[in-house]
């Protein structure tokens, strides 16, 4: 028999019981929903979680060292590299190929300067912060009053809440508009020596043994620079190794580079010598969680120092693939009832078909056929049971994330939607159901392709 | 046609064996129309289900047009009676959920016949046995005639070269039954089918029939030839 005449007559069948049959399909689609909600929920936490830790700013982050540097910090490391002399510098070049790496959305310098902000004719000593545009999505700024730098490049600043109380006692938000001053120190490369070489850090070329004779070096000179405060946070955002101490002042990390301003690390580069830019230390951020470490390991092979928090997501995902897998089994406890009111439907249809059974087998049908038409009934009740249900499961859903909208708004905290349906689960869940009445049918199927057509005919 | 050689259906019952039938051997030539009579338990519906492919016979050999039914897989018995063989019940055995059309069109539906195809056959066979005005009916609204009306054109969707009928008259009254009877001997005639009929009315038998074969405890008995 043709699939299309099968369809028609298992529909047609179906529809000669309709209570029977669309009792059974609504407990399909209950057992459907369940599911789907279940696992929708599943999804929903886990999303929630990974948003929630990559907000933090500390899983999506690898901080790049010259193996030059730092030496002794880490006896291991230091012992598996044999000539660190020789490893390569954090340049401008290194940066950009950083840049090009696959997941790489990011590669910033970590910038973290002393600074004194001049408001109302007073000075306020101050850690300043530079800041990539990325982190507008870090946690910290979900709290942000004001509004985010409008450029990398702008003359704006944020200020941290304690700091922005200490300008403005009584109301710190009345800073957002205002414009302050910001004294800092200035790395000013120094003039040529006496003798003809070039002798300037951040001068043309560069000899790289430093046997003496080649005097590098830089000033330090105040500067002042006008800001326009943007924005007022809470807490500092986790912005890298924190070497110094905690930043209160956060500029827009390309306005910290393009004032030079001077860092205490640039007194390493000094020691080097040399032309060309280099970094101490690199932040670069990786798209996805769980893939820092594909992107450590390209560092690494460009013979950089890596560090990175270990990632979380890693447990993260196991744990919610148990998760998944306790909401999958409950979610499943419906189906499987479900399943058993499809075999009790279908065994009932061929103890009352018999006879219809037996005509179709006299007049051609095989038992492939016969057994198809139960199949094909079977897997039509769970095509409707499964879209029933995940409309169904959506309304739970929606009711989920509504009830905990509600319950998060008179806590005082920012609604979160915990139950989210991805596109794949509605197909999968379709496709579970059909599977699994299909399952359902194949006792009673076989049962009606068994039937003696004589004794059918004889005795009805 | 059709010849049986030694055929025998045993089943087993209770502690005894039952014969229903036992070493049959008969040919019955292209285009005849027989009758089995014969009183009930003689073996005469067994013998049919057994042209019809119904049943499998315990020993001995069914072959219709030189196959051997006794030894074809199910599928290809299946194959057979949905392309060679139409079949009519003492019961009619109508499908009562479906319309006329529907249920003439259930063989074709088997036989995988176009759609198109199965609408204009359909009409054909419908208005063969005089429904032609029945198309959208179900069985439950037709009168006993026309229901058997409606199943001989069910038996005939599929051209099949032999026609078995089970009793055919058996719930009709008298006159009806001699009408559907005239309407398969014209059949037999104009589309030059094979019938084999099951009947326990000798006097119909004897009118329509070309041979009359008498069976008892499953054995054949005799077989008489009308002119």
């Amino acid at each position: 028999m043709k699939s299309y005449d099968l369809l028609e007559l298992a529909v047609r069948n179906l529809r000669q019981s309709k209570l029977r049959n669309a009792l059974t399909t609504i407990g399909i689609s209950v057992g459907v929903a369940s599911l789907v909600a279940m696992l929708s929920l599943g999804v929903g936490l886990q999303q929630l979680a990974t948003r929630r830790l990559a907000g933090s700013g500390m899983f999506d982050t690898v901080f790049v060292t010259s193996k030059q540097d730092f030496r002794g910090f880490d006896r291991e490391d230091d012992q598996k590299t044999e000539h660190p002399e020789k490893a390569p510098v954090l340049d401008e070049p290194a940066r950009e190929r950083m840049a090009h790496l696959p997941y790489v959305t990011e590669v910033e310098p970590e910038v973290r300067v002393m600074g004194e902000v001049v408001y109302d004719s007073q000075t306020h000593f101050g850690f300043v912060t530079g800041l990539p545009m990325s982190a507008r999505d870090n946690e910290a700024f979900d709290n942000l009053q004001g509004k985010f730098f409008s450029g990398p490049n702008v003359d704006e600043v944020i200020l941290l809440n304690d700091f922005a109380k200490e300008l403005e006692p009584n109301d710190p938000i009345h800073l957002i508009g205002q414009e302050v001053t910001l004294r800092y120190g200035e790395r000013r490369a120094l003039p040529a020596d006496s003798d003809d070489r070039p002798q300037l850090s951040g001068a043309q070329s560069r000899s790289s043994d430093s046997t003496g004779g080649d005097d590098f070096g830089f000033s330090v000179v105040r500067k002042s620079q006008a800001l326009k405060v943007v924005g007022i946070i809470q807490e500092e955002p986790y912005g890298g190794m924190r070497t110094v101490s905690r930043g209160r002042i956060f500029l827009p990390v390309d306005l910290t580079e393009k004032l030079s301003m001077a860092q205490f690390t640039d007194m390493r580069s000094s020691l080097r010598g040399g032309g060309g830019k280099t970094y101490i230390t690199l932040t670069v951020r990786v798209k996805d969680p769980g893939k820092v470490a594909e992107v450590q390991d390209a560092i690494n092979k460009m013979g950089f120092r890596t560090f990175s928090v270990l990632d979380a997501t890693k447990s993260l995902r196991r744990f919610f693939t148990v998760l998944d897998l306790f909401l999958g089994i409950f979610g499943s406890l419906a189906l499987a009832v479900a399943t058993l009111a499809i075999i009790n439907t279908l065994v009932m249809a061929v103890l009352e078909r018999r006879r219809e059974i037996g005509v179709m087998k006299a007049i051609g049908a095989s038992d492939s056929d016969v057994k198809r038409l139960f199949f094909a009934e079977a897997g039509a009740m769970g095509f409707f049971g499964g879209v029933l249900g995940i409309g169904l499961g959506f309304a739970i859903g929606k009711a989920i994330n509504v009830g905990t909208s509600i319950y998060m708004h008179r806590h005082q905290l920012p609604s979160e939607a915990v139950w989210i349906l991805p596109p794949w689960l509605i197909g999968a869940a379709i496709a579970f159901s059909i599977v699994v009445s299909l399952l359902a049918g194949l006792y009673p199927a076989s049962r009606a392709a068994r039937l003696d057509p004589v004794q059918t005919l004889k005795y009805e | 046609m059709v010849r049986t050689e030694n055929v025998c259906r045993h089943y087993r019952m209770g502690g005894g064996v039952i014969r229903a039938v036992d070493g049959i051997s008969l040919t019955i030539e292209r285009g005849e129309f027989v009758a089995l009579l014969g009183q009930s338990g003689s073996g005469k519906s067994t013998l049919l289900n057994l042209l019809a492919g119904l049943d499998r016979p315990t020993s001995g050999s069914v072959l219709v047009q030189n196959r051997d039914l006794a030894k074809m897989l199910l599928e290809d018995l299946a194959q057979y009676r949905r392309n060679d063989v139409g079949m009519v019940f003492q019961a009619f055995h109508l499908i009562p959920s479906m319309t006329i059309t529907e249920n003439v069109e259930l063989p074709m539906r088997f036989a995988e016949v176009d759609r198109a195809e199965r609408a204009q056959r359909v009409r054909q066979a419908l208005e063969q046995v005089g429904l032609g005005h029945r198309f959208e009916h179900r069985p439950s609204e037709l009168s006993g005639g026309e229901q058997q009306r409606a199943s001989l054109a069910r038996a005939l969707a599929n051209r099949p070269q032999l026609l078995l009928a089970d009793e055919p008259t058996g719930n009709l009254d008298s006159r009806t039954g001699e009408d559907i009877l005239n309407l398969i001997h014209d059949l037999s005639l104009s589309l030059g089918m094979t019938v084999v009929m099951v009947t326990h009315e000798r006097a119909l038998a004897e009118r329509f029939a070309q041979r009359l074969i008498f069976l008892g405890d499953g054995k054949l008995l005799s077989q008489e030839a009308l002119a």
